[in-house]
């Protein structure tokens, strides 16, 4: 479980919030997506749990524990985080950047050779691209290996921020599918930061919508895509549906004539 | 071979290996300094601003000034020590050119390493947090890596300019191959000096492509290619460490010169002469003016030739003119007092500034003496060497006279004389000993106020030898030896065109003529 109690944080000293007062359960095992528009502060409150942005106000608690209660690379180091930038080490290569974590916690060679061999199958690359260079990948290839960094020393949270939004559709779509099988096969907790509505419903089990740093929506996809209290999450939800609309008439047709 | 090449060649161990050590001293230094201080300015901007701005005007000091600039600081710091702790160390040779050269090194590594780590992508920096990296480990995992290839190209960059700024260590006393550079242009050896360029560029060349290598080494992730460039490296600089300690075992006694043909001649007689005694001698050469005094007054030298004149005008900053003998005593009493200094004695003929015109010119202009020439001097051109116009007597002998050229141009002493033979100047400051007034019909300009006052060239002793055994009985008999015409010849041996002796053939040849009238 891993509860944010009415954490804020202000940039400019003070004079801009990014995030303000905003609380939040998510429970261990859950999918939660996160989404808002650009400047909305979702990525604020993404970062301020493995602690990459430090909250001004509030606590954070996962299992029971502040996360101020061990150092911030301590932490870090029992959390995957993905992120658009991807990041590969680009003088490492593409095992020495999938077993970066495991070496910093000291595991030994063999192990750390065992647990990436491990990983490039579950992210489904060849062996042999073990020994390439970050440069020599497609942008799908590397976001592959970067999901394989961030699971390589087996933790159970998973932050992303905005994971697949630099890849094609097809990749997006495939990479985001996969990521859900891990993500129920691994028992893992997954938060993810997207701007993607039909992302966030195609993959979460719960959507937080966050506006002007302040959570402003809470529920199954279900429940929010049929919500109409709300006049920006109803807007927020209507192209998803319209396109579903689309798509359902387009497919009727067919079956209707063939 | 040619017989300037084969001289040449013999020097090199000893030049070269005390080259090799001087600049891989400095760029260790260099690169100890300013990798530290790259992290923190690229950390800080607080930081970056000022050593960004230090190390560039460092640069813009022409380096020749820059390792002058140390040896009068060192020597302050000297006789700090020596209030302080008792004991003092040379201000001359390899400290200031290590500390000048150090500086020299630091920019490029500095402006490459901050440039490099500042333009990390900013991803790869995230990504480094979010693994759970510490600062340290992103610092020695990702930034030094990645800033790798740039901040050895710096290191490139450095050691070129450090090879080549340490042939300027010459005139503040450390060898160098600078020494074939300095020597040649003062004695017209374009071998020698052609040599030394050659062999300085050839290092640079060397040392380049090895960094190099070790910096494909390291990109491409070829352990192998590192270790065998870092290897040959440090066996260079190896290899310049045993020669050095085989050739450089300090010998007894140290003698100074200046940086012209009569100093170094001078300065292989008072050698030779000490070495007749058994002593073992090396010699110091092209040494600046002023810090030839500070020499031998801190014993970095143990004896050399000076001026009276300079002596008395630069060093005790007075004006007044007494006598030739007056001045004498009166040096011989205040540099004792004053700085320990044993003035020998003097050698028997004077080198004193003088203005030269061409002969005919002089006749046609009807030009005898200065007052005489300050009537015409609006119409004429001047040339002077580099200390001249820098130096009281110029000032004095403007104000006395009235003179004022219409143009006035500096050259290395060499080319003042083919510049007043040719015409491109009219008058020069020549020097009264000079072999080459004669040799190219040139006529001094008599000084009836007695403006510039006597130069009678002198032996001066440093403290710690002032009343040593041997040196006395070496260079005691050389005092009211040497009469000027015979200076006069040994100059022209050595500056002539055709034909030219070295400094150590002509001050055989002038202890030959010695002995004799003897």
């Amino acid at each position: 479980m891993i509860s944010l109690r009415h954490v804020s944080k202000a940039y400019d000293q003070g004079r801009r919030f990014a995030i303000r007062d905003a609380s939040l359960e998510v429970a261990t095992h859950s999918f939660v997506a996160v989404i808002g528009d650009s400047g909305s502060g979702k990525t604020t409150l993404l970062k301020t749990i493995n602690r990459l942005v430090e909250a001004d106000e509030g606590e954070i608690v996962i299992e029971g524990r502040s996360v101020r209660q061990v150092a911030a690379y301590e932490l870090r180091r029992r959390i995957g985080y993905v992120f658009q930038g991807i990041g590969l080490f680009p003088h490492l290569s593409v095992a020495e950047n999938i077993g970066v974590t495991p070496s910093l916690l000291g595991w030994s060679r063999q192990s750390i050779a065992e647990r990436v061999t491990e990983l490039i199958d579950l992210v489904r690359l060849p062996r042999d691209y073990l020994g390439r260079m970050p440069a020599e990948l497609s942008g799908g290839q590397q976001q592959r290996v970067g999901l394989a960094r961030s699971l390589a020393a087996r933790p159970g949270i998973m932050l992303m921020d905005e994971p697949f939004g630099a890849l094609d559709p097809v990749t997006r779509d495939e990479i985001g599918a996969e990521y859900r099988r891990l993500h129920y096969g691994m028992s893992l907790t997954t938060l993810m930061v997207t701007h993607d509505v039909m992302e966030a419903l195609l993959l979460a089990d719960r959507i937080v919508v966050v506006r002007a740093g302040e959570i402003v929506a809470d529920g199954a996809p279900r429940d929010l895509l049929n919500a109409d209290q709300d006049e920006g999450v109803r807007k927020l939800m209507e192209t998803p549906r319209r396109q579903a609309e689309r798509l359902r008439f387009l497919m009727e047709n067919r079956t209707g004539r063939g | 071979m040619d017989e300037r090449l084969g001289a040449a060649v013999r020097l090199l161990p000893d030049y070269l290996s005390q080259h090799v050590l001087l600049s891989a001293a400095s760029l260790c230094c260099g690169l100890l300094i300013s990798v530290p201080l790259t992290i923190a300015a690229s950390r800080s901007p607080r930081v970056r601003w000022p050593v960004l701005a230090f190390a560039s005007i460092v640069q813009t000091v022409p380096s020749l000034a820059l390792l002058a600039l140390f040896y009068p600081l060192l020597l302050a710091l000297s006789s700090l020590s020596l209030h302080a702790f008792g004991r003092g160390f040379s201000a001359l040779g390899f400290l200031p050119s290590l500390l000048a050269l150090t500086l020299y090194s630091m920019l490029p590594i500095l402006r490459n390493g901050v440039t490099a780590l500042t333009s990390i992508e900013p991803a790869v920096i995230e990504a480094a947090r979010g693994v759970g990296m510490t600062t340290r480990q992103r610092l020695l995992r990702v930034e030094l890596p990645l800033a790798a290839p740039v901040i050895m190209a710096g290191v490139r960059t450095s050691a070129v300019w450090v090879i080549g700024a340490a042939t300027l260590a010459t005139p503040v006393g450390q060898t160098s191959l600078g020494n074939y550079i300095f020597s040649g242009l003062q004695i017209e050896n374009w071998v020698s000096v052609l040599f030394g360029c050659s062999v300085a560029v050839a290092l640079a060349v060397v040392t380049d492509q090895l960094l190099a290598s070790v910096e494909a080494g390291v990109t491409k992730r070829r352990p192998n290619r590192v270790w065998l460039a870092l290897g040959l490296l440090i066996a260079g600089v190896a290899w310049a460490g045993h020669t050095h300690l085989a050739v450089g075992s300090r010998p007894a006694y140290v003698i100074g010169a200046k940086n012209f043909s009569e100093q170094y001649i001078l300065a292989e007689l008072l050698s030779q002469r000490l070495r007749q005694q058994g002593a073992s001698v090396t010699t110091r050469t092209g040494l600046g003016s002023v810090i030839a005094f500070r020499a031998v007054a801190s014993g970095d030298i143990d004896a050399y030739v000076d001026y009276s004149g300079t002596i008395w005008s630069t060093v005790l900053k007075r004006h007044d003119s007494l006598s030739r003998a007056q001045m004498l005593d009166e040096l011989r009493t205040v540099l004792k007092q004053q700085f320990g200094v044993q003035l020998v004695g003097p050698l028997g003929f004077e080198n004193a500034y003088a203005l030269a015109m061409r002969s005919d010119a002089a006749a046609r202009l009807g030009v005898r003496t200065l007052a005489d020439l300050a009537q015409h001097s609006g119409q004429l051109r001047i040339g002077g060497d580099f200390e001249f116009f820098a130096r009281p007597e110029w000032r004095a002998l403007q104000a006395r006279y009235g003179l004022r050229f219409r143009e006035q141009r500096t050259f290395q002493p060499t080319f003042l004389y083919r510049a007043v033979a040719s015409g491109e100047v009219d008058v020069i400051s020549a020097f009264s000993s000079d072999g080459r007034v004669a040799a190219y019909h040139l006529e001094i300009m008599q000084d009836p106020l007695q403006v510039i006052p006597p130069y009678d060239a002198i032996i001066l002793a440093s403290p710690a030898r002032a009343s040593d055994p041997v040196l006395h009985r070496a260079l005691d008999p050389l005092v009211g030896s040497i009469p000027i015409e015979r200076m006069r010849e040994a100059n022209y041996s050595v500056d002539r065109e055709s034909n030219p002796l070295s400094p150590l053939q002509a001050a055989q040849a002038l202890a030959r003529t010695l002995d004799r009238s003897r």
